[in-house]
Parts: structure tokens; C-alpha cells; sequence
């Protein structure tokens, strides 16, 4: 571990300025282009040029020098983005206090990350690296483009993109600090409690800094108040200048959050997980808070036992923003099916189900101006599977971010590791057994961690 | 005609209106009118597949339709049989991370006696989850330790271990060796190698204390004077030995797959599969070569090597498959078994043939359970294990319309599907 923080260190040093955005230009032929905001174009092309989409229709020309995929047969789409996830970041969890938001896990972005790689595999080309679930109120979020193949994690950010910040609801912060700690939470009350007392400090302390801006000019000598960056990040959300992500399950702590917000005016609100979003989606739309939820997982915890994988079909019909997340870096590798399967739960519309992983993640994450459909004017974040990706049998073949074709199934090699590092030296033999029983979200949240993974279970 | 028209009415309304009342599983005469019959084994027939007595009695394009029986119309749908999950936790764990409601691991190491179906919850919120996505027949398989226990095929339909049961039981064994679990598995090499050896000499012991039972219990058996204590660990694994039972070897790395099919001819066991095998691909010839039927899974999974191509896992069942092994495809899951079909389909997508993914989800793990008479595929004499679907099962966007599970016409109803219907137009709404 020290090992991989002092490479990063020396990536950070070598980097230290504004981070050179790769961006392409290439021309791709004769697909169709799933736009998912404005319908289906057949036997169309779609012309990139310096990482963003300049035209779209027949018979476009390449530029001189610009690569040219043939996509005849193929599907065009927008990269997926996926709202939630812990890939290309080195840890997850600050699991020390019930509110962390002075933490942000943009100081910890791992560009060495394979799951990067097997993201982009998937056709996604944008994920939101989030702070785990640990506490009621997280760290600062981090919202990447998959530019797999930089060793600079400055050119992962997603130049531009909205603060976000990770909230959690229910078990796990009641788990690690109620449980574990013996502080508050360890009930859902406690949950709550947590959010309003942070963010009536907040007040105090903006406050604070008026009364000093105001006291400066008649009196030099007037005393600062002491910088908090807690405080600082709590009133920024205030303000509106950071978008909260909730992880959530039951429908009454979703509806507690709600109530918060709507006491203290904030309304850029996503709920992530929100597995029992569906019972309170008339609730979620009016207020205009989102839902970002997973295809169909439950039951591996007690507040996801009363779940359906109807939820997003459920809320999309109630309309609720709605999109699906991963939350693994397995599941993160195949959204377009998960999408796929609302079609199953709920017959959702082609469009209806794309939108999920694509335009509606980018809302979510405040980026939807540049990602999340293929417009012109948009980034050129692109994926193209050989069938329609909905369908059981689709495989992507290109994954393209800002021009740029990061994934190329026919050019694909067993090793796709950029660096041997201290964690990831080895070639050894790991079987991912019980994945989907454990939040990836709790990572580092406990000392040891081979008990929490159930590996003296066995 | 006219009679059997109004009949299908009178039945459908009766499935689908039942508002209020309780859905139960009946059992009937039927006959699947105007369909596509995808046999598996014989073909593509397109017309009417009758059911009575819980068997299918009749199917093809001139078959008659017995007086009283109830007609359901197929027209545009599909008739495929029901899917069999070679290897899941399915019923007898609820909510994984509540431990008292995880009955699938038993303290020890040695527990090859403990039964998998004595602990199956038949009511089990999941068991309605997973068939009514076509998963009729699933392998109930105990996990941990050494011999984890016994596993057993169940029906999903039914309340009493006899009512389920599906006709076959296999011995787990896990095979010495399982390589780290995940990076946050810091064993050493060398303590990795010792638990192996230690586990290895563990099972050789075993083994030798139950050949030696077998030898005690076979001279008792022709002298009464001969007196043998219960021993119902050994008992079990003696009839592994005898050949009476399969022995389920769970294997996934590729060295410890070689190992495991070599400790099996060495021990000439008679009833071997090989489950897991997440890494058959790598030794894909010798798991032919072998002999011995592989159950693998999940598929929709990680490589099991970051210096693997990320498609490895999808593409290990049609590697196995194309090298000459019987391969059937398991989910190895609990309450999200009715991901099945999508594990096939994605091997399908990722090398293997659409017809060998469905057949390995249908008449393979029924041929290699020894339960290919009844189960598998659609043919006269067999079980009516059946779903009725709008096209390719194995196609998230397909519905499945009708459901019969050993001969039991099945409500397509689950918690998930009640949680939409209340849901979907919440009343009272945003306003009360």
C-alpha cells in the first residue's frame, strides 16, 4: 500500500500541473446510432473530431489523418456512465467519525486501476468514483472519464463536472458507528440527527464568516474564525454548489432525507441504491430527487429484503430520473444488461432502459450538457457493440472517451495491466466468490477485513 | 372448438383475475395450442403440446385434444422446457448476511451426511422469485469445509422435502486448494502451499477411514458378529465409494482441476463431477480428456486473474464446451438464481453456441444428474417442467406467460411481482 501511495506521489510531483486532456478525432461509418435523446438514425455515421462530435448523417467524410471504424452491422451508442461505483480510487471508506466531509476521494485516484480497463470493456466510459457508506455524511465524490492508459490521475478527472458528495443511510453507518464505535447512529433517528446537526453547524459557520466580513472593514484587527473544512464542504452544499448522493434502502429513511432537505432548501438530492425508492416514487418525483438504483439485487441484507427488480421500471413510470448503477467492479462491466433487464421487470422502452445507464446518470452527476447521448456539440464518449446492446448476445467491440478509442475488442491482450505495483504485483488466483453479498461501499470500514469478507468463514 | 375457446378464457381470467383470493399451483389436463415447441432435443415442431397427469402426454402439429382438457392458446409464443440450475444456495439461505438464515454452511469439516433439502425452505421468498423466471429445477448445495454435505435436485414447486425432490443426490467435495479469494487475502505463498498439503492429507485420510469402512460394513453385512458403530459421515462417503452416489468436486483453479481429476482416477471414484472449474479453459483439454461432466459457474463473473483477458469467465464455458467437455451452467447464487438464463446467455455471446448454452441449462445438468427421463427437454413420457415465453429465453426483454413445474400448472406470482402491482399507481398517491 505505501508502495502504490509514493508512485502516485511521484505521478502527482512529474503532473503537477492542469492535466493535457487526450481527445481524438476518427470517423465512424455506416451503424446505427442509438442517439437515446432524439431516436434511432440506421446506416448513419457519426464524425468526431479533437474529442468532441462535430456531425452526424450519410455520407460524412473523414479528415485527413482520422482513423475510420466500419460499424456496418454495428450499434452505436453513448458511453455508459455509471453513477456509482469505487473503480480507479485507492481507497473507499474514511471510516473514522459519523461525518467525514472534509475528506474527498479525488485525493486518491488510482489511474493503474484495471477495473478501469474492464469497465471500458463494457462500453463505459465515465464513472462516479464515490466515497463508501460508512458514514452518514461521506467524503467528496469524484466523477472520472475512463481514460485508461494515463499514469497521470489528473487526466481521470472528469474536467468540469460538479462537486458531489457521498450520504448514507440505514445499516452500514449505524453498523460502523452505532454497533462498532458505540456512537451515533445506531439507529436511523441517529442517522437523521446527524445530517441536522451538521448542517446547522454549517450555518453557524457561514455565519461566523459573515460577521467577520462584515466586523474587517470597521475593525482590522477583527478575529477569523477558525477554518473547518467540514463546515466548508457541508455549506457548500447549502448553497447548491455540491449535488448530495445518498446511498439509501428503506423507503422511511428516504423519506427522513427528503424532509432535511426540504428544511434546509437543498435540492440537487440523488438517491443511490434506493432499493425501496419504488414505495415513495410519487414522493422522489415531486420533489425532483433522483434515483440511482441497482437491476436487481436484494435479500442479501435485511433492509433489502423487501425489494423488486421492478424498482426502476417503477420509478421511471412515476417520473423519477432514474438510472443503474453498479457499485462493483464486476457489475460495472455489463450495465447495458442489467439496463436490459427493466425490459424483463417492467417492459421498459428500448429508450427507456438506455436512458437508464446513459443520459439519466449524466443528470445525475450534473454532466448531462457534455455526456450521456450521442448530440452534436456532445464529448465524443462512445460505445459499439455488434449487436443491440439490450440484447443477451451484444459484445462490445470499441469504447471510445473524448475521441479516443481506449477499447478495442479485436486488439484486446491477456495483460492489460499498465504497471506491476505492491498490491497489484501478482498474477495469483483470486476467486470472487460472495461479491454481490457484501457492500464494496463498506470497504475499509473495518480493520480487518478478512473477517468482514467472510474469509474466516471458510 | 368453440367450447375449448371460452374454456381458455374462463382459465386465463382465472389466473390472472384472482384479486384477492390466494394463487395456488394446480395440476390438470392442458393442452398448449398454435406454438413453437423448442424440444431442445428433437427440433423445432411447431402445434399443440398436451399435458395430463402431470406428464407430457402428446406434442406436434396433429395431435388430439383430450375432451375436458384446458386449452391455452400459444399463438406467437414459445413452449421451452424449464431450466435446471446445476449448483446453487437457493432456499436455504433467506438474507445472506444474517447468519441464522444461512442454513447452507454446517460447522466442520467433515459433514457429507448433512442434507441440503432437510434445510430448504420451500417458502422461501426467493423459491416464487426464481421460477417464475423459468427456473424449474435447481441443485440445492451446502458449502464450506471439507465435505460440506450432501446435495439435492429439487422441484420448485411443492412444501415437503418429498414433494421437491428431483431425483438425484451428489457428495460435495471441496477440493483442496482454493487460491486466494481477493486482494485483501494477504496468506503467503507458503502458507497458501501448507493449508493445501494439510488439506490434501486431510481428504487422503478421510478417504482411506472410508474405504476401510467400507471394508468393515461389507464383511458385517455377511457376519452378523461383525458389529459397526453409526458412522454417518463415513456412511456417506461409502456410498460415493460404492458407486451409489456422484461425488460434486469443487475445483476452480486450474492446477487444482488437474489435481482433482488426477485424485479422482487415482481413487478411481465411479460418479464424478466437476463443479466450479472457473478456470477449465486453461486445462480444457484434460477436462476432456477426463471424461468427467463439468457444472461451472457463475459466468457473468470476474477473470480469476488480473493478467487474464477480461472475457475469460464469460468465454470458459464455450472453451470447455469446444474442447469436448459436457458442460451445464450454474449461477452458484441464492436469491438471484433467476439470473440463470443470462449466465447462458452470455456464454453464448462470448463462444459458446446458442443451442449448447440452452442445452446447458436444460438437458445437460439433467443428463449428468441422471434425471434426463423426466427433465430437460420437451419430449412424450417426461415431466411437465415447461415455460411458455414471447421468444428466446435466454433475451432479458422475453416474458414468460405460462409456467408448469412438475406437472403443476404454477402462478406466475412473487413478492417482486406483488411489490409492482402495488407500486406501479400507488394509492393513495402523493395525496391522501
Amino acid at each position: 500500500m505505501f508502495k502504490i501511495l509514493n508512485i502516485l506521489n511521484l505521478l502527482f510531483l512529474v503532473s503537477f500541473a492542469q492535466a493535457q486532456v487526450t481527445k481524438g478525432s476518427l470517423l465512424i461509418k455506416n451503424g446505427t446510432i442509438l442517439t437515446v435523446t432524439k431516436g434511432n438514425m440506421e446506416n448513419s455515421d457519426l464524425l468526431v473530431e479533437n474529442g468532441k462530435i462535430t456531425k452526424m448523417g450519410k455520407g460524412l467524410v473523414a479528415p485527413a489523418g482520422a482513423q475510420t471504424i466500419d460499424a456496418t452491422g454495428k450499434f452505436i451508442m453513448p458511453g455508459i456512465i455509471d453513477a456509482h461505483s469505487h473503480i480507479g480510487i485507492d481507497v473507499v471508506n474514511e471510516a473514522s467519525r459519523p461525518s467525514t466531509a472534509d475528506v474527498w476521494v479525488g485525493d486518491a485516484l488510482d489511474p493503474l486501476d484495471l477495473s478501469v480497463y474492464r469497465a471500458l470493456a463494457g462500453g463505459v466510459t465515465a464513472s462516479h468514483a464515490m466515497h463508501g457508506s460508512a458514514n452518514a455524511v461521506g467524503g467528496e465524490c469524484e466523477t472520472i472519464k475512463h481514460r485508461y492508459g494515463t499514469l497521470n490521475p489528473e487526466e481521470m478527472r472528469m474536467e468540469g463536472a460538479p462537486r458531489t458528495i457521498k450520504f448514507a443511510l440505514g445499516e452500514n453507518p449505524m453498523r460502523v458507528h452505532g454497533e462498532g464505535n458505540r456512537i451515533v447512529p445506531a439507529t436511523r433517528m441517529g442517522v437523521e440527527q446527524v445530517f441536522r446537526k451538521g448542517f446547522e453547524e454549517a450555518k453557524a459557520y457561514m455565519a461566523s464568516w459573515e460577521t467577520y466580513e462584515k466586523e474587517k472593514v470597521k475593525n482590522p484587527a477583527a478575529v477569523k474564525p477558525v477554518y473547518n473544512k467540514r463546515h466548508e464542504t457541508m455549506a457548500e452544499i447549502l448553497k447548491g454548489n455540491i449535488i448530495i448522493h445518498c446511498h439509501s434502502y428503506r423507503s422511511d429513511e428516504i423519506l427522513m432525507l427528503l424532509n432535511v432537505c426540504k428544511d434546509y432548501q437543498i435540492k440537487r438530492l440523488v438517491f443511490q441504491h434506493t432499493n425501496e425508492g419504488f414505495k415513495v416514487a410519487p414522493e422522489l418525483a415531486a420533489y425532483g430527487a433522483m434515483a440511482s438504483v441497482f437491476a436487481d439485487w436484494w435479500a442479501y441484507k435485511f433492509e433489502v429484503y423487501y425489494s423488486t427488480a421492478y424498482n426502476a421500471a417503477i420509478l421511471t413510470k412515476n417520473g423519477v430520473v432514474t438510472s443503474i448503477n453498479s457499485d462493483s467492479e464486476e457489475y460495472i462491466r455489463h450495465l447495458y444488461h442489467e439496463a436490459a433487464k427493466t425490459q424483463r421487470y417492467g417492459s421498459l422502452s428500448d429508450e427507456e432502459a438506455l436512458a437508464l445507464i446513459t443520459i439519466n446518470p449524466a443528470k445525475q452527476l450534473g454532466i448531462d450538457q457534455r455526456v450521456g447521448s450521442l448530440e452534436v456539440g456532445k464529448d465524443a464518449d462512445i460505445a459499439i457493440f455488434d449487436g443491440h446492446p439490450l440484447s443477451i448476445y451484444a459484445v462490445p467491440q470499441y469504447t471510445i472517451v473524448d475521441g479516443v478509442v481506449r477499447f478495442n475488442r479485436s486488439k484486446d491482450a491477456a495483460d492489460q495491466r499498465l504497471q506491476a505495483s505492491a498490491t497489484r504485483a501478482e498474477t495469483g488466483f483470486f476467486l470472487h466468490k460472495e461479491q454481490h453479498n457484501h457492500d464494496r461501499c463498506l470497504e475499509g470500514a473495518f480493520e480487518n477485513t478478512a473477517t468482514f469478507f467472510g474469509l474466516e468463514r471458510e | 372448438m368453440k367450447i375449448n375457446v371460452v374454456f381458455t378464457l374462463v382459465f386465463t381470467l382465472a389466473l390472472t383475475h384472482s384479486f384477492g383470493q390466494v394463487k395456488k399451483s394446480t395440476k390438470g389436463t392442458f393442452a398448449l395450442t398454435n406454438a413453437t415447441i423448442e424440444t431442445v432435443t428433437k427440433g423445432t415442431v411447431s402445434g399443440t403440446l398436451i399435458i395430463s397427469e402431470g406428464k407430457i402426454t402428446a406434442l406436434g402439429s396433429n395431435v388430439t385434444i383430450p375432451s375436458g382438457a384446458n386449452v391455452i392458446d400459444c399463438k406467437g409464443m414459445f413452449i421451452y422446457p424449464g431450466m435446471i440450475d446445476g449448483g446453487t444456495q437457493l432456499g436455504i439461505v433467506e438474507v445472506s448476511s444474517i447468519s441464522l438464515t444461512d442454513d447452507s454452511d454446517e460447522l466442520g469439516e467433515l459433514t457429507p451426511h448433512m442434507e441440503a433439502i432437510t434445510a430448504f425452505n420451500t417458502s422461501a421468498t426467493a423459491v416464487s422469485v426464481t421460477r417464475v423466471d423459468g427456473i424449474t429445477t435447481t441443485l440445492v448445495v451446502p458449502q464450506g469445509g471439507l465435505f460440506p454435505g450432501t446435495a439435492s435436485l429439487v422441484n420448485l414447486v411443492g412444501y415437503t422435502p418429498d414433494q421437491i425432490y428431483a431425483g438425484f443426490k451428489g457428495v460435495v467435495l471441496n477440493f483442496p486448494g482454493a487460491g486466494r479469494r481477493g486482494f485483501w487475502d494477504r496468506r503467503t505463498d507458503e502458507e497458501l502451499k501448507k493449508e493445501e498439503e494439510k488439506a490434501l492429507k486431510q481428504l487422503n485420510d478421510v478417504w482411506t477411514e472410508a474405504l476401510y469402512y467400507v471394508q468393515v460394513t461389507d464383511a458385517a453385512a455377511k457376519d452378523p458378529s461383525i458389529k459397526v458403530a453409526s458412522n454417518p459421515e463415513m456412511a456417506r462417503i461409502a456410498e460415493v465409494i460404492r458407486g451409489k452416489m456422484t461425488l460434486l468436486i469443487e475445483t476452480n483453479k486450474s492446477s487444482d482441476i488437474e489435481a482433482a481429476i488426477k485424485w479422482a482416477q487415482d481413487k478411481k471414484v465411479a460418479k464424478v463431477v466437476l463443479t466450479g472449474v472457473a478456470e477449465g479453459w486453461r486445462v480444457a483439454d484434460k477436462i476432456a480428456k477426463s471424461g468427467f461432466p463439468v457444472i461451472t459457474g457463475p459466468i457473468i463473473a470476474l477473470p480469476t486473474r488480473e493478467s487474464d483477458n477480461y472475457d475469460k469467465a464469460y468465454a470458459n464455458p464455450g472453451i470447455m464446451s469446444k474442447a469436448g467437455v459436457k458442460v451445464a451452467i450454474r449461477t452458484n447464487d441464492q436469491e438471484n438464481v433467476r439470473n440463470l438464463p443470462f449466465h447462458a446467455g452470455f456464454a453464448a455471446a462470448y463462444g459458446m453456441s446458442k443451442v449448447d448454452a440452452l442445452k446447458s441449462v436444460t438437458i445437460v445438468p439433467a443428463e449428468i444428474f441422471g434425471v434426463a427421463d423426466k427433465l430437460g427437454s420437451l419430449e412424450v413420457g417426461k415431466l411437465a417442467s415447461i415455460m411458455v415465453t414471447t421468444g428466446d429465453p435466454l433475451e432479458p426483454k422475453t416474458q414468460i406467460k405460462y409456467l408448469f413445474i412438475d406437472g403443476w400448472i404454477v402462478p406466475l406470482d412473487s413478492r417482486h411481482i406483488q411489490l409492482y402491482e402495488e407500486f406501479l399507481n400507488r394509492s393513495p398517491g402523493l395525496k391522501k
